[in-house]
């Protein structure tokens, strides 16, 4: 990757250089082509690439070192870039002030619970669309696909009187239950069970293993890449998932963690920023150590699902 | 796992001469003669062997497809019903009311507002991201030192919950205490107050709602470059193609599939946005920074007025089938699937 040669430098410089410049292209001429690039063109770029880092790391900066700073240090003008004392006194604060073990609890559950599920849903989904013969398996497909198109709020109101019906309000049953139906991870599913070499999967048939076992001694294990790479894309979803819990729940201990957030601004008067920062914190950095932990195949996963 | 065997001796001729029905291969003996696929079609055991096989699919996929149609499908119908009643959760029967529900909103000043607030909210958020998008995976693509990490930080947004976004943001345009207030005092200027006047909120939003979305739009452009045939390059650069022309005439075009894919996903999820705008203004001041999704929850689950919040609620779902069609036929006559 890091070979490639001349074709990925230039339409990339081409934005950069044509604001700085008149007419670099033209003076450059015969020369850009080459794998080395002027030297004045990669201080361009490298300043490009230091104010994207800027933009993006700088608000994350800021929620860790505001939670870490003592509240006075917080309050004061100019501001202080580079906490002089640390203190976990925010943390302390938020977790006392509103059950954040509680939540924790909730959000684990509930995330837990549902993408096993889900991710269960899609194998066994995938499978079938892969694997098995039927007639009207593209009508099906569709219909699946295309809920992908359905805005979550045209179901909201309906889905709260399904389970208000069932009596789940405020359960975890009626949490997790809605959101187990699958399109994007049984489609990312679907197109790399659909590179899997069918004769080795005939040849199982031959010796009589059925669908179920071929599936689960062969496919499954074959797919384990894609499973994992969906299974880490459908817990981070639900982990973050906001309106449904907030709508279904109604006591602060069914509550997950992105709502017990917003019960601990108001527990924290809107404005005691370092413990609200601490409790930001704690919503986050689950899923900040899971992307350091696991970004490659995170990102691979959502750029397979946008570019196939 | 006995059933990997690839080669045996004794099956190999008979899957390779089963290749074109495979499914009639397992449960026809490899010793009987030759028998012509019209008479294999019309075997009680290819018959028998359909109907499994149907049975088998539609029980596998049954459990996702129901939990799509319960949940899915049923409500965003149900939802169309709904909203041609008069109804607050509570009261035993709905009323019917036909299309008051739609007039009423439609002669509504602040409706058009709301609707207004979703058009900027999601137009800006899905131009600038594609856009800096194109620029900053273009960027990334140059490989100089640091991209990869720069990728990282960029993406690492997408990954944080929205309620942790907006409360992040909420502090950053904090006017005494936050960011903005450095960042306007480097400009000689006062921060304005984001997200508690009208004139800002809408704005507060809509930035921090881009800054969430634009590293995953960053990573997939990134990706697409990385993708595209180098060879066309080549023979462009050959012809004298270079700097801007280059990335007008021959990335952009090749890259069309790809933002054509990212407007339609980018609208919808814009158009679902909620937790930001929850955490940072919750619609106000007023219905300032209101949005169509926000006004569903609103209308619904606050003021329990069913009959206005389904409504607000088809007509965002006809809005985004409308904008999805036109992409579509307009997808089809200027994206370049070379």
């Amino acid at each position: 990757m890091s070979t490639l040669p001349a074709p990925a430098p230039s339409p990339s410089a081409a934005p950069a250089a044509a604001e700085a410049t008149p007419a670099p292209a033209a003076r450059n001429r015969g020369r850009a082509r080459g794998p080395r690039r002027p030297l004045w063109r990669t201080a361009l770029l490298m300043a490009g690439v230091l104010a994207t880092i800027a933009v993006f790391l700088v608000p994350i900066y800021w929620l860790f070192s505001s939670a870490l700073k003592p509240r006075p240090d917080i309050y004061t003008w100019p501001l202080q870039w580079i906490p002089t004392r640390l203190t976990l006194d925010n943390f302390v604060e938020a977790w006392t002030s509103a059950p954040f073990g509680r939540f924790f609890l909730n959000s684990i559950i509930t995330t837990g619970v549902g993408t096993v599920l889900e991710i269960t849903l899609a194998v066994m989904c995938a499978y079938a669309f892969v694997f098995v013969d039927f007639r009207y398996k593209k009508i099906f497909f569709g219909l699946i696909v295309a809920s992908l198109m359905l805005p979550g709020h045209v179901t909201l109101i309906v889905n709260y009187m399904t389970v208000a019906n069932l009596g789940w309000l405020n359960t975890y049953q009626g949490i997790i239950l809605p959101g187990i139906a699958s399109a994007f991870a049984m489609f990312l599913l679907y197109q790399f069970m659909r590179t899997i070499d069918k004769d080795i999967l005939q040849a199982a048939e031959i010796d009589g293993a059925g669908h179920l076992r071929r599936m689960l001694t062969i496919v499954v294990p074959l797919s384990s890449p894609m499973i994992l790479t969906s299974t880490l894309i459908v817990m981070v979803g639900k982990w973050n998932e906001y309106v449904w819990p907030l709508i279904v729940t109604s006591t602060a201990d069914m509550r997950t963690l992105p709502i017990g957030l917003q019960f601990l601004r108001q527990q924290e008067g809107m404005s005691n920023w370092g413990a609200i920062m601490a409790g930001a914190v704690f919503v986050s950095l689950p899923m900040l150590i899971l992307f350091f932990l696991a970004q490659k195949r995170i990102i691979g996963g959502l750029a397979a699902g946008a570019l196939k | 796992m006995p059933v990997t065997i690839t080669q045996d001796p004794g099956t190999a001729p008979g899957a390779v001469s089963a290749k074109p029905v495979p499914a009639a291969a397992a449960t026809r003996p490899p010793s009987r003669p030759v028998v012509t696929a019209e008479q294999r079609r019309r075997s009680p055991q290819r018959r028998r062997r359909v109907r499994r096989d149907a049975m088998l699919f539609l029980a596998l996929i049954a459990p996702n497809f129901l939990a799509i149609l319960v949940f899915s499908y049923y409500p965003a119908l149900y939802n169309i019903g709904l909203s041609f009643f008069d109804w607050d959760f509570v009261a035993p029967r709905p009323e019917f009311v036909g299309l008051e529900n739609y007039l009423s909103l439609l002669t509504d000043p602040s409706f058009g507002e709301v609707l207004r607030n979703t058009l900027v909210f999601s137009g800006v958020s899905v131009v600038v991201s594609i856009a800096g998008g194109l620029l900053l995976g273009s960027l990334m693509a140059t490989k100089v030192p640091l991209t990869g990490f720069a990728q990282t930080m960029a993406f690492a947004p997408h990954m944080l919950p929205g309620a942790a976004v907006g409360t992040l943001w909420l502090f950053m345009f904090d006017p005494n205490y936050g960011l903005s207030r450095w960042l306007f005092s480097q400009l000689g200027l006062a921060s304005p107050d984001w997200t508690t006047t009208s004139d800002w909120s809408l704005w507060a939003i809509t930035i921090a709602y881009t800054w969430q979305r634009l590293g995953f739009v960053t990573v997939i452009c990134y990706t697409a470059i990385l993708d595209l045939p180098k060879d066309l390059y080549e023979a462009a650069a050959l012809d004298g193609a270079h700097g801007w022309s280059l990335f007008r005439h021959m990335t952009l075009p090749l890259l069309s599939p790809i933002t054509f894919f990212l407007s339609i996903t980018g609208i919808i999820s814009a158009a679902q946005a909620f937790d930001i705008i929850s955490i940072m203004t919750n619609g106000g001041p007023g219905t300032s920074s209101s949005t169509l999704s926000w006004m569903v929850y609103e209308e619904a689950f606050k003021t329990f007025d069913i009959g206005t919040a389904s409504s607000a609620a088809t007509i965002l779902l006809i809005i985004l089938l409308v904008i999805t069609w036109i992409q579509v036929r307009a997808g089809e006559r200027t994206v370049n699937y070379a």
